[in-house]
């Protein structure tokens, strides 16, 4: 049930880039979808009553093994974080400097480029 | 030998470095930037020549297959990392006067065409499915800084396309990546395909398939989802259109297709059809839509496209010549239309624009880089001895054996449209006069540079000799290449798996 | 300029300073914090690097452009941006020099220590010192060019020549 959640905020996601004419709300778009994959990959890691991936002192390794949620899609959460702060902060500085030079955040206007 | 088996990771360490170590040392130095990159790029197609038919899993920190990260080095990964390679060193000598002259910061230019080399050659080696993802991104991240790289407003408005569209299509991959991982708990590509391997029909695995497809489709610009490609690839720097055209739509999007959908979701009949029927629309699209262009680069991007699709039809056929046409025309493509950008970049660096109407009589005043554009032209429309014949030929011939005369009569008509729109192109700017011609203007154009020449005159001769590579069919050159591809998932895994150092 | 002229000239108001002042220590030690113990707790290079680049952020809104420039100027952070990464990448190639693979943690193999300790995991904290310095300075440098750069547009096309600091205010 929550995958299906998950990939409705994709489609939230992506029906912002598609179908919207705002150059931020496209940017925004762009992020909810973002969010709602790493939210995805998080949640592939849950086991049932399971306890945090952090070897504490009095456990035992297979215990641990045995009841630990996955550890490893958080690194890979934690690394498409990253690349989609690149990918936002990248997008941001063009559409400022798209705005000083169209003059307008529409994107129906910023349409030099055509045939 | 022993010292070659530590080669491989440089291939991702050596560009990462000197990405970040231009910026630290060139604000001091003026001349390193440009040196250490052609430095870097010559060190590393020596390290492929010494590389040639070795084949490799490199395991990261010793930890074995399907534990840690791997890299693997098949026939395949050696052709697309010494094509990567070879036009990335043409590009950054072609780049020297030209960005010289054009554009503002040397030091940003060449740490960004570093870290899109260091992306590439980290995609086309690596054996684990995530880490396919991260090094696709950072050469996809350093592509789209790179569009924009002059921030006139259509470079940033096709910048900005471009990095809409690409997102997109990144997610839909890492979304695949997610079910898949999901599914068999495991991010090893070979480790994938063992897990798959009886699960062909299920549902989930079908879907990520479809995501998979589509993904790559969007970064390959196949006829659907190629709407990016027409305003990034004119808009680049002319050296960066060059490496965009040349190899990053074919080390991004059709490598990471062909070594996914052939050696871990197992190629079936239908994904064949689907292939050939992209591949004929690809061509067909592409090269209509390029007859009508009178802006020089933009004509070239449209090609782009269309020559794509001759590359997915040759590998979606499926048999073993198919699939040798296929890979010898991706090589050829790299080849001649790197070529062309570089020679319009000459054109641009002269003249200062790209439309077809105001050039005219470049021939008298250039007479390098016509001689070069006239072979470019002659390989991409398929007029033998150059390379671009045999490739084609290939494929043509694939189609009629496996049974297929449409798919060949489109492959033709393709051909015989791009003859025509070249001959306009040769026409307007090398060899007559374009309607808007400027007579005054024209009295001061010269040669261009020394350095922007080396790159046009040495890929010109490898457009010659690459005819050579044709002989043997599918079982010449690309003979190995072909064979990874063919045998499937079953061989990848024992390569993988089996034989881990 | 005096003290209290200071204090009402640029950024925000006098309790927003007086409340940074005190607190910037902290929110940096705890950025440090998450880094360093990164191989024993959640956290690590990037989440303790986005905590670093919050406290320049923090005095930047608190105080000013200027002061925050003074304290941590663009060139610094873009040397210090290179400078993670480069040694990130030859902890990596270390594990090459003792005989090995890349990335081998070559550290722990040569000194073993025990577990649970903050010196322990060979290589692990050094990455993660690395990856936390990077990722600092290169978000503080993206908050700088974005907010505080200004470019200039001259002679209407749009062309990119020159690059200013936006005025005191």
């Amino acid at each position: 049930m929550m995958y299906a959640l998950c990939f409705m905020v994709f489609l939230v996601g992506l029906y912002g880039v598609s179908c919207k004419k705002n150059i931020v709300k496209i940017i925004l778009g762009v992020v909810i979808m973002e969010y709602a994959l790493n939210l995805f990959l998080v949640l592939l890691g849950y086991r049932r009553g399971g306890i945090p991936p952090i070897l504490d002192r009095s456990m035992e390794t297979t215990q641990f093994a045995s009841q630990a949620v996955d550890p490893l899609p958080q690194a890979l959460v934690l690394t498409s974080i990253v690349i989609g702060l690149g990918t936002l902060s990248l997008m941001v500085a063009i559409a400022i400097r798209l705005y000083e030079r169209y003059g307008t955040f529409d994107v129906t206007e910023i349409r030099k480029l055509k045939g | 030998m022993n010292w070659r088996d530590t080669l491989v990771p440089f291939y991702t360490a050596l560009p990462l470095c000197g990405a970040f170590l231009i910026p630290m040392v060139s604000r001091k130095v003026r001349w390193f930037a440009d040196f250490f990159a052609i430095l870097i790029l010559t060190l590393l197609v020596a390290g492929c020549g010494a590389l040639f038919g070795h084949q490799q899993v490199y395991t990261f920190g010793n930890w074995p297959a399907p534990y840690g990260i791997v890299l693997v080095l098949d026939p395949l990964s050696w052709l697309l990392l010494f094509l990567v390679n070879l036009i990335g060193l043409m590009a950054a000598i072609f780049s020297v006067p030209y960005i010289e002259r054009l554009y503002t910061s040397k030091l940003r230019y060449c740490s960004l065409f570093l870290l899109m080399i260091a992306g590439m050659n980290g995609m086309v080696l690596t054996g684990d499915l995530f880490n396919l993802f991260v090094f696709m991104e950072i050469a996809t991240i350093a592509s789209y800084a790179l569009v924009g790289f002059g921030c006139e407003a259509r470079e940033l408005e096709a910048s900005f396309k471009y990095l809409v569209i690409g997102t997109i299509g990144s997610s839909f991959i890492l979304l695949a990546i997610a079910l898949l991982y999901g599914k068999t708990a495991t991010l090893n590509m070979a480790d994938i395909a063992r897990q798959i391997a009886p699960l062909q029909s299920d549902p989930l695995v079908l879907f990520s398939f479809v995501l998979c497809l589509v993904g790559f489709f969007i970064k390959a610009a196949v006829v659907p989802f190629h709407a990016w490609l027409p305003d990034a690839h004119p808009s680049a720097p002319s050296p960066v259109s060059a490496m965009l055209s040349g190899v990053v739509i074919k080390a991004v999007g059709v490598y990471a297709l062909v070594r996914l959908v052939f050696n871990v979701f197992g190629f079936s009949h239908l994904t064949g059809q689907i292939l050939v029927g992209a591949g004929i629309l690809s061509m067909m699209v592409g090269v209509i839509l390029a007859v009508n262009q009178w802006d020089f680069k933009r004509l070239l991007a449209y090609h782009s496209v269309s020559q794509i699709g001759y590359v997915i039809l040759g590998i979606g056929l499926g048999t073993p010549l198919g699939i040798a046409g296929g890979l010898f025309h991706l090589f050829n493509h790299s080849l001649f239309k790197s070529l062309l950008f570089l020679d319009s970049g000459s054109v641009e660096y002269e003249t200062g624009t790209r439309d077809l109407n105001r050039m005219g009589d470049l021939a008298q005043k250039m007479p390098v880089t016509s001689l070069s554009t006239l072979v470019a032209s002659l390989s991409i429309s398929g007029i033998p001895p150059f390379n671009g014949f045999w490739s084609k030929l290939l494929i043509i011939l694939a189609c009629v054996q496996a049974g297929r005369p449409g798919a060949a009569l489109w492959a033709v008509a393709g051909s015989i449209l791009t003859l025509s729109s070249f001959t306009k192109v040769l026409r307007y700017a090398f060899f007559g006069r374009g309607q808007k011609f400027d007579e005054a203007s024209w009295k001061e154009y010269r040669e261009v540079p020394v350095l922007m020449l080396v790159p046009t005159i040495f890929l010109a001769l490898l457009c010659l000799a690459a005819s050579i590579l044709a002989a043997g069919g599918e079982h010449g050159f690309f003979g190995d290449a072909t064979g990874v591809l063919l045998r499937g998932a079953g061989s990848y895994i024992t390569t993988v798996l089996g034989g881990q150092g | 300029m005096t003290g209290t002229e200071y204090l009402q000239e640029k950024g925000l108001s006098v309790v927003v300073k007086t409340a940074t002042r005190w607190m910037k220590g902290f929110i940096f030690l705890y950025g440090a914090y998450i880094v360093c113990f990164g191989h024993l707790t959640p956290g690590g290079g990037f989440p303790g690097g986005v905590i670093i680049a919050a406290t320049f952020v923090l005095i930047t809104l608190a105080f000013g452009r200027e002061y925050a420039l003074g304290k941590l100027g663009k060139l610094l952070a873009s040397e210090l941006d290179s400078l993670g990464a480069l040694l990130f990448l030859f902890l990596a190639a270390g594990g090459l020099y003792a005989g090995s693979k890349f990335f081998t943690n070559f550290i722990e193999k040569a000194h073993p220590t025990g577990t649970f300790r903050l010196f322990s995991a060979g290589i692990i904290p050094l990455c993660n010192i690395s990856i936390g310095v990077k990722v600092g300075a290169s978000l503080f440098m993206v908050f700088i060019i974005l907010a505080v750069v200004r470019v200039v547009v001259v002679n209407g096309k749009g062309k990119l020549i020159t690059t200013e600091k936006a005025g005191t205010k």
